[in-house]
């Protein structure tokens, strides 16, 4: 049975619990691996968590330089190790979701490792545990299908290139893959308050 | 005298609010915890089930707690960091009594001597009812019973209003007049299970987060979603059908969303004719609100009106959930009314997944509004002016029935009568209304003319600031017992640690007050346990029956749904079943509501509208969640939200300083040009104190029967200042704060947030 994190950024209430939650964690010292963005806020509430998504072939991996980004046999991309990592940034520039940031003051890539001391003893990471709004999900693959309308998807088209992730995003039933950088269309309600008589 | 007794820069020095970023220690500090404590959060109505971690008597954490039902282990941001309140530098660990230069630390039987000694004094001079007092409903179900019996047998004063009655009472008053009772029809179970939600007024995404997982998993099953709300916010963004109302006009659209579920032939006659009255005049008095004739007024095309109106009657099973957007207003009970008249019409209540409920704000408001800290009620949600209500309460309290008090003053009424006089002595616990009642400018000017303020609090807070005698009392964590959740289920708060300090579980202090006003032997408790008991027992054949609810019971089934009339009675999660109202005739009430438009509207001189309300990060007032660095991050200061066609028409840009005024008084702040709300209205948070509280705004305007405030609508101009903001000259007003300008580069009040370490120093 595995365990996998599915991301369904049109639930998501930008309220930051994952954040808050994530900084919780043990051995995050206060510092969330997760970060939250509003996608164009002057527009849209549209908000949406931004998590590792365990890449099945991690550019981060590949550009290492001192070899500090292991894999596990589950396939999660663990964050670098501390006393290997250089603080070079390349991983950071690599990833093609903008996921390791380079601590300041520490130079150490940090990243989500999908909550490794929690998962390891059967527990949800604590962001998928909290979101009040299921826009983060932990479980199987089954379970959300059963669950569900959206269908999880965790194909990304970067132009030509195809990115497979271990996590996995939400999509509307029919997609078969995500092209990133797609503008989005507007929701039927943001088309409601256009109408609106003032 | 009650103005500050300290330059306002030197109170905020001394006590707050700073900013706690971290744990005891810091995070690599914390290690493993000694034990973890299953309890709520404190904050909000939904009353999440959360374990708080305790280290060396301290709580130094959170973990979710799963196993609870009605969250499942889901949080939002303000019950993950809400531990942050704990070992807080501004915590209060003294009794402090007002002195020439600020407060000075007195020991509790000086204090207490002289509550008794103060109030004793006012009310030989000036009568009973010249005390008052104010509570609040984020106390426990215990708290909540001992105020209402501490004012009415220990003060013997007819005034004891709570903070309640700026969230919860048009809904409480509408669900009287209808149903004959006031609690949630429908357990939250019943979200998930529908077919259809219609959301009015409540920016559940922000307000109530947990209940965006129950729309969700309704959605998940292909149930559709109605949002009514003049703000795009995040739950309204995915919605089925979006209704941007204007402000103010609730009403008016629903009794026009009725008008076309009657020609669709929506009607359930059956249901109308077995289970309610009044529904003739309904129809006679909606006959002339077509959706073609209020479109324009409410601020929404005719089809969509009737699009709302057709989904409603096309879904076998709807759940109707409204809050303070529809209730915050001088037509808030009527406002509830047309909702609850189409959820009779069409018979849609009652059943799995088929119903109604209001979502409540506060941690308590629910369990807050039954027990009898509000001026009409006696405890069990038994009304003080019912004869036999009254002699029930006083045969079981041991006291005559005449020397009950009859109905006192509401929280707003009782601010008036500080401000002409009448009422000349205060006795708070849990309310902070110097940022929470409208117009500020004038609660401020009531606190000044004060003979006697004494609050019971945790920190000190706006008001706080204003009293002669501050008692330290406990935080939620710190003390045993019971709240009642917006579902109406009765959950336990477990205590995970002792006060800090000198500090003292509330109902100590108010039980000691009562002896020493010589009411001792009435208020003889070994702890909440005792006063559970005593309020379960007075409660039974009462409206709010808690009779057959005991501590083990709630634990041992999660929570138990009140009424719960005897020991082996599981609990009643889902109310009026089988079409059974709790009139005495069994059957709901109609009433007929015609559209009254807002207590003050736009015109030439004021032409925008404003609206208030919440932000996730922050609840209510403040006092706990402007003290958490982390939530305070968020968002630090209150921005005013206006469309950008307004904007541009103002000459505004986003992020640029802007002032708004109303008849009250002005604000100065920044700008936020978002196309998520409609073009006639702007909106700003209200969380935080003088020269930056919204409700410094609003308007003394209150719904007839429950008095609740127009916190949703007030009338406003805007006016960009220059670029820098600063060197704009402020015309003359006075700062409600208290007097002298913050310092620069204050902490919190001067905006930025402090790094992090400046805070976590142990009591």
């Amino acid at each position: 049975m595995i365990l996998e994190l599915f991301v369904d950024a049109n639930r998501c209430i930008g309220c930051r619990a994952c954040e808050e939650a994530c900084s919780e964690c043990p051995g995050h010292g206060g510092q969330s691996m997760i970060h939250l963005d509003f996608l164009a806020r002057p527009t849209s509430v549209q908000s949406a968590p931004t998590v590792c998504m365990h890449c099945a072939e991690p550019a981060c991996v590949a550009v290492c330089p001192a070899d500090a980004i292991r894999i596990d046999p589950d396939g999660v991309v663990l964050t670098a190790m501390a006393e290997r990592c250089i603080g070079c940034a390349n991983c950071a520039l690599a990833c093609p979701f903008g996921v390791p940031k380079v601590l300041g003051g520490r130079e150490l890539m940090v990243k989500c490792d999908l909550c490794y001391d929690r998962t390891a003893v059967g527990q949800k990471p604590m962001c998928a545990t909290v979101c009040p709004s299921g826009a983060l999900f932990y479980g199987t693959r089954a379970e959300v299908e059963d669950l569900r309308l959206a269908r999880p998807l965790n194909r990304f088209h970067f132009g030509d290139a195809v990115v497979v992730t271990r996590n996995h995003i939400m999509a509307p039933a029919a997609s078969d893959g995500v092209a990133v950088g797609a503008p989005a269309p507007r929701t039927p309600a943001e088309q409601h308050l256009e109408e609106a008589l003032w | 005298m009650a103005t500050l007794p300290a330059p306002l820069e030197q109170l905020i020095d001394t006590y707050g609010p700073h900013l706690n970023f971290e744990p005891p220690g810091g995070f690599a500090a914390r290690g493993a915890p000694d034990r973890r404590v299953e309890t709520h959060c404190c904050f909000c109505g939904q009353q999440c089930g959360v374990k708080l971690l305790v280290k060396d008597e301290r709580v130094v954490g959170v973990e979710p707690w799963e196993e609870f039902p009605f969250n499942r282990g889901k949080l939002c941001p303000k019950g993950v960091k809400r531990y942050l309140q704990n070992n807080h530098a501004d915590r209060l660990l003294h009794p402090l009594v007002r002195t020439g230069r600020g407060f000075a630390e007195i020991s509790w039987d000086e204090a207490l001597d002289l509550v008794a000694e103060r109030v004793q004094r006012l009310q030989r001079r000036s009568g009973p009812d010249s005390v008052a007092v104010l509570s609040g409903a984020s106390l426990t179900n215990e708290k909540a019973y001992l105020m209402g019996k501490f004012a009415r047998l220990a003060l013997g004063t007819r005034h004891i209003d709570y903070n309640g009655r700026l969230c919860m009472v048009a809904a409480g008053a509408a669900n009287l007049k209808a149903f004959g009772i006031d609690r949630a029809a429908n357990p939250w179970a019943d979200i998930a299970a529908t077919d259809l939600v219609l959301v009015l007024g409540s920016n559940v995404s922000e307000c109530s987060p947990i209940t965006t997982d129950y729309i969700w998993r309704a959605r998940d099953r292909g149930a559709r979603l109605i949002v009514v709300d003049p703000r795009l916010t995040p739950i309204a963004r995915t919605a089925d059908l979006y209704l941007p109302v204007r402000p103010g006009r609730d009403a008016l659209l629903m009794n026009a969303i009725l008008h076309a579920v009657i020609r669709l032939g929506g009607v359930d006659d059956a249901f109308v004719a077995r289970h309610t009255a009044g529904f003739d005049e309904v129809r006679r008095a909606i006959e002339h609100c077509t959706p073609e004739a209020v479109a324009q007024e409410v601020g929404i095309r005719a089809a969509r009106i009737v699009d709302a109106a057709r989904l409603w009657v096309q879904a076998p099973r709807t759940m109707l959930l409204h809050a303070r957007g529809i209730e915050h207003h001088s037509t808030g009970v009527d406002n509830v009314l047309s909702c609850i008249n189409l959820v009779l019409a069409t018979g849609k209540i009652g059943r799995p997944g088929c119903g109604y409920a209001t979502i409540t704000g506060q941690g308590n408001g629910q369990g807050g509004r039954e027990h009898g800290q509000r001026c009409n009620q006696l405890p069990g949600a038994r009304d003080i002016e019912n004869p036999v209500h009254r002699a029930d309460v006083a045969a079981r309290w041991g006291v005559p029935e005449s020397s009950l008090p009859r109905t006192g003053k509401t929280a707003p009424e009782i601010f008036e009568a500080v401000h002409s006089g009448e009422i000349r002595g205060l006795v708070s616990i849990c309310f902070n209304p110097l940022i929470s009642l409208p117009d500020a400018a004038f609660t401020r000017a009531a606190l000044e003319r004060l003979d006697f303020f004494v609050t019971i609090d945790v920190f000190l807070s706006e008001t706080a600031r204003h009293a002669d005698l501050v008692l330290p009392g406990s935080l939620q964590e710190e003390d045993e017992g019971t709240v009642t959740s917006a579902e109406g289920r009765v959950i336990r708060i477990r205590k995970a640690v002792d006060p800090p300090g000198d500090a003292r579980p509330d109902w100590r202090i108010i039980c000691d007050l009562a002896r020493r006003l010589g009411a001792g032997d009435r208020f003889d408790f070994s702890g909440p346990a005792a006063i559970f008991d005593e309020l379960r027992r007075l409660s039974a054949g009462g409206v709010a029956d808690y009779s057959g609810i005991t501590w083990e019971k709630i634990e041992r089934q999660m929570g138990v749904f009140w009424p719960c009339p005897a020991l082996d009675h599981p609990g009643t999660p889902r109310l009026f079943e089988g079409g059974r109202f709790a009139h005495p005739d069994g059957r709901a009430r109609f009433h007929a509501v015609s559209y009254r438009p807002p207590a003050e509207d736009v015109d030439e001189e004021y032409p925008i509208i404003l609206t208030t309300g919440r932000i996730v990060s922050q609840f209510l007032s403040g006092t706990q969640t402007r003290r958490i660095g982390p939530l305070v991050a968020h968002q630090p200061e209150p921005r005013v939200e206006l469309h950008p066609r307004l904007a541009r028409r103002l000459g505004v840009a986003d992020g640029q300083r802007v002032r708004v005024t109303s008849r009250r008084g002005h604000l100065e702040l920044c700008a936020h040009v978002v196309a998520t709300i409609r073009p006639d209205t702007v909106f700003i948070p209200y969380h935080w104190p003088g020269d930056r509280s919204a409700n410094r705004l609003t308007l003394r305007a209150y719904d007839p029967l429950a008095k609740i405030p127009s916190f949703k609508v007030a009338a406003v101009r805007i006016e960009p200042l220059p670029p820098g903001g600063d060197g704009a000259p402020a015309p003359p007003g006075d700062p409600v704060e208290g007097g002298a300008p913050s310092p620069p580069g204050d902490p919190v009040e001067g905006g930025a947030p402090s790094p992090p370490g400046g805070v976590g120093g142990s009591s």
